[in-house]
Order: structure tokens, then C-alpha cells, then sequence
């Protein structure tokens, strides 16, 4: 239970803070194929026995080049490249799943085993948070403007282009690191659900960042306890804590909207 | 003595892929003067701003830029939920000028807080940027170029949904800073304001006119030129003015 709450914290902070970018990028589903086409990566890792880590990190890095190919070719937009390489990927993954060789235990690759962590897994994620926060970190004004308006992002020397492979790049660590708690079917929770919550809470950055990845952790939190005390599977229950999360979001938003429209109306008479 | 050119381009010609959207360009900007580039949508008038600003080469001509440009975007482009101040996009003019490990710090914002108060925001500086009316958003990042030190002003129609007070407050902000030495392009389709401005350029794939406000929109052959024939006479001596265009960007 230890190492289960120490992953969910790591995981919650590192994925809530970098789930901002997702969301203002309008990467979420980006963050969803790229989970799902780490699958066969992942089944090879079991049948070979070596950590998952080893499957799933090429696996992502062939997923992104393919996609990159494919959306190369003339009448294919971005959005089909991607769900062709992802049903591939993920189709390919089921297949050796179903082998004879596949080893007992597979499911826990799509729906997690957050109890079966291990210290090098924490270890792993405590590096990635420490990744993640650094590169936030330094990056934190070239993201915010090449997110405000691409077009211009350019005259004020930051390249658009450079912005979004380095936060592919960050989202694809932490797939490959949260995937191991959360599963396969269910990480991109963590990095779309607390920012989308978040959003509606907040109308600063980094007050969002650090709301997510707060909101990121006590879900992760409350969803360890449900499934510890309940018997509801791990990985599940911490992906309905974060959607309870954001359903509850949507009438503190309402209500925050209402609270500060009389101070908006008082501003807007300087003209 | 003769003031300083910011902008000298001579049989310009620029485009995409190997195709010209705009060919022969020919005008000079000095400090202090305003410039209302007239054209129709798909015209060539944001070929020509990003040519000045660098992002493509000139085909054919030559085009000198003696100045730092900054652009002011139309704000509706910008994203209006987006989570930052508007001291926080005024601050975003500093980050070319910081080393790359760098994040704006105390004398950044600063910086950013007098440009602020120099277009008249200082009262708002903490306001979100999605919460202000377009005049304001106008002004915000107006105050963002003035951080990047910019001598050239690039303003992709600033004025259009803003009412009848923002805009003429606007009209007199780009005076002033004109008046101080910068360079300003302003990109419109309002036959009224490009008469306030020194000189008139009318782009439609090609060069149709530049110079003198009187002499270029007094010429109806210039206009229909420019527009086809998308022009109305206002009945009542209104004078003439341009049709609506749809509006669709590129």
C-alpha cells in the first residue's frame, strides 16, 4: 500500500502539472493513442520478463515515427494517421496477447496493477517527476507562448514546432512511467482529467499546474483507499476518482464564474 | 534632414512554394509614419507582413528592414480562455531577449508593467487577458511589441469589432507611437482609417497604388483595382467604402 500511495503521488504530480499542456495543446487524444499503441511493447516486455519499461519505450518512439510517416502522405490528415498506427499497434499488441506464449496476467497490462509496484518502478517515477519539473520548468515560457497564439509565436523567438515535440516528448515519458500503475486502457485519465478540472478553477498557469497536480494526487489518493477497502480494481478506481473530480469541478466553476462576474463588471467601466 | 528609413523594399516579390502571392512591391516606411495596407482577403497583405517579419524570402527585389518588428495579431485569434494575465502577455516580449534557461524574472515584468501603462493599461495589468473588451486586448498586445523594443509595428486590422470610442482611443495611441520615432503598417479594410495614416499602400496579388492618402483613395480606379468591384458609393456624400468581406484566414 506504501509504494502503491508513493506511485499514485508521483504519478498525480508529474502528470497533473504536465496534463495543462495537454489540454491548452489539444493533445488529449494524441495522449490516448500514444498509451494504446505502447500495448505490444508491453506483452513483449512479459513474455521476454524484462521490465516493462523496456517494451514500452520503443514501442512509443516506432508509434510517434509511424505516425509522423504516415501523416506525411499527401490526403491523409494527422487525425486518421494517427488512428491507423494506434489500431495497428494496439491489434498487434491483442495478437501476441492471445499467443500461447503470452505469460498469465496480461490483463493487469491494460487495466494496471498500481499494487504491484516495485521499488525500481518508484524509482523510475520519481525520476520522471524530477524530469517533468525541470523541463516545465525552463520551458514554461516558450510553451505558454507558442499555446497563446502559434501564429506569433515565431516574432517572439520560439518555434511552435519546437514546443510541441518537447511536450510530445514529456507526455510520452510519462506514459511510459505511469502505464505500469494505471494500465494501458486508463493512464490518459491522469493527464487529462485533473487539468481539465483544474481549468475550470483557475485563470493562471501555474496556479493551474500546481491545482492539477494536486487534484491529481488526492484523487489518486481516494481511489487507492476505494479500491484498497472496497476490492475495486486498482488502476479503476483511481481513474474514477479523477473523473469525480472534474464532474465535481463543473458547479465550483459555475459557482466561482458567478462570484467574480460583479468585480468584472466594476473593472470594465476603465475603458 | 531626412528621417531614417525602416522598411525599403523595391521590386518585392514573395509567396509560397515558388509561387508569388504578392509581386511588385515598392514603398518605403520612415520613422514616424504610419502605412494602411489595403487589399482584399487573400490579397497578399499578410504574404507582405510576414515578409517584413522575416518568416519568408523575398523571391524576386529586394526588401531592407532596419528595425526589430513586432506584431500585434488580431486578438480574437489569440485563445480567450487561455490562463494568463495580461501583464503575462505583455511579459511574453521579453523571452527573445533572455538566454534560453532563462524565465522571465523581476526586471521582465517590470518591463512589461511600463509598457503596460504606456498604452494605458497599468489599471489592468492583473486582469485575465480573456476577461478584457478587444480595445484593451488591442492594447495588451500592442504593449507586448513595445517590450520587444520593436521600431516597426505590425497591426493585422486592429480595428476591426471594436466600437466607435476603443477605436478612435487606438487611432491615437498609434499616433503617439509614431510621433516617437517607430514605424507603424497597419493592415485594414476601413477606407477612413487608412485616410488617417501618411500613406496608403494597396495590395491585390500586385502593387495597385502607394503614397498620399488623397491621392491614392481619391482615384476610384485604384480601388476597384484593388477590391474588384466590391466598392459602394454611400448615398448622401458618405463617400465610398468597402463591402463587407468574408471573413475566413489563412
Amino acid at each position: 500500500m506504501q509504494r502503491a500511495l508513493a506511485e499514485v503521488v508521483l504519478v498525480g504530480a508529474a502528470g497533473g502539472a504536465l496534463g495543462c499542456w495537454v489540454v491548452f495543446y489539444g493533445l488529449s487524444y494524441a495522449a490516448e493513442s500514444l498509451a494504446h499503441s505502447i500495448f505490444p511493447g508491453l506483452v513483449l516486455a512479459a513474455i521476454a520478463g524484462v521490465p516493462l519499461l523496456l517494451g514500452a519505450g520503443p514501442a512509443i518512439v516506432l508509434a510517434a515515427l509511424a505516425i509522423a510517416l504516415c501523416a506525411r502522405i499527401a490526403g491523409v490528415s494527422r487525425e486518421a494517421a494517427v488512428a491507423v498506427v494506434v489500431t495497428t499497434m494496439f491489434g498487434l499488441g491483442v495478437l501476441l496477447a492471445l499467443s500461447p506464449q503470452s505469460p498469465p496476467g496480461v490483463e493487469s497490462l491494460l487495466f494496471g496493477d498500481i499494487f504491484g509496484v516495485t521499488d525500481a518502478d518508484l524509482a523510475t517515477a520519481a525520476a520522471l517527476a524530477a524530469l517533468v519539473a525541470v523541463a516545465l520548468r525552463l520551458l514554461h515560457g516558450r510553451l505558454l507562448i507558442a499555446g497563446f497564439d502559434r501564429g506569433t509565436a515565431r516574432s517572439l523567438g520560439v518555434s511552435p514546432a519546437f514546443a510541441d515535440a518537447a511536450l510530445l516528448v514529456l507526455l510520452a515519458a510519462g506514459i511510459v512511467v505511469a502505464v505500469q500503475g494505471l494500465g494501458n486502457l486508463l493512464v490518459v485519465a491522469v493527464f487529462v482529467g485533473p487539468a481539465a478540472a483544474a481549468r475550470r478553477l483557475s485563470e493562471r498557469m501555474l496556479s493551474m499546474m500546481l491545482l492539477s497536480a494536486g487534484l491529481a494526487v488526492l484523487a489518486g489518493i481516494a481511489g487507492l483507499y476505494l479500491s484498497y477497502y472496497a476490492g475495486t480494481a486498482g488502476g479503476a478506481s483511481v481513474a474514477l476518482a479523477i473523473v469525480a473530480v472534474y464532474l465535481l469541478s463543473l458547479p465550483l466553476g459555475r459557482l466561482r464564474g458567478s462570484l467574480r462576474q460583479p468585480a468584472a463588471r466594476a473593472e470594465a467601466t476603465i475603458a | 534632414m531626412q528621417p531614417e528609413a525602416l522598411i525599403e523594399a523595391a521590386g518585392l516579390s514573395a509567396g509560397y512554394d515558388g509561387t508569388p502571392a504578392i509581386s511588385a512591391v515598392e514603398f518605403t516606411l520612415s520613422a514616424g509614419q504610419t502605412l494602411a495596407l489595403l487589399g482584399p482577403n487573400g490579397g497578399g497583405k499578410t504574404t507582405l507582413m510576414r515578409a517584413v517579419l522575416g518568416d519568408l524570402r523575398p523571391m524576386a527585389g529586394t526588401l531592407r528592414v532596419g528595425a526589430a518588428c513586432g506584431t500585434v495579431p488580431q486578438t480574437e485569434r489569440s485563445r480567450l480562455d487561455y490562463p494568463v494575465s495580461a501583464l503575462d502577455v505583455a511579459t511574453m516580449g521579453t523571452l527573445s531577449r533572455l538566454p534560453w534557461w532563462r524565465r522571465p524574472g523581476h526586471p521582465e515584468r517590470e518591463a512589461a508593467a511600463r509598457a503596460l501603462a504606456r498604452v494605458g493599461l497599468e489599471a489592468l495589468a492583473e486582469e485575465t487577458f480573456g476577461r478584457l473588451s478587444g480595445g484593451q486586448r488591442q492594447r495588451v498586445l500592442i504593449a507586448r511589441a513595445l517590450v520587444q523594443d520593436a521600431g516597426v509595428l505590425l497591426l493585422d486590422e486592429p480595428f476591426s469589432g471594436l466600437d466607435r470610442p476603443s477605436s478612435e482611443g487606438l487611432e491615437a495611441l498609434i499616433a503617439e507611437l509614431a510621433a516617437e520615432g517607430r514605424g507603424v503598417v497597419i493592415a485594414t479594410h476601413d477606407l477612413e482609417q487608412a485616410r488617417g495614416c501618411d500613406l496608403v499602400l494597396c495590395i491585390n496579388k500586385r502593387q495597385v497604388a502607394c503614397g498620399r492618402p488623397d491621392d491614392v483613395l481619391g482615384d476610384v480606379g485604384v480601388l476597384e483595382a484593388t477590391y474588384g468591384g466590391a466598392i459602394v458609393e454611400i448615398p448622401g456624400g458618405g463617400g465610398r467604402a468597402i463591402l463587407p468581406p468574408h471573413h475566413h484566414h489563412h
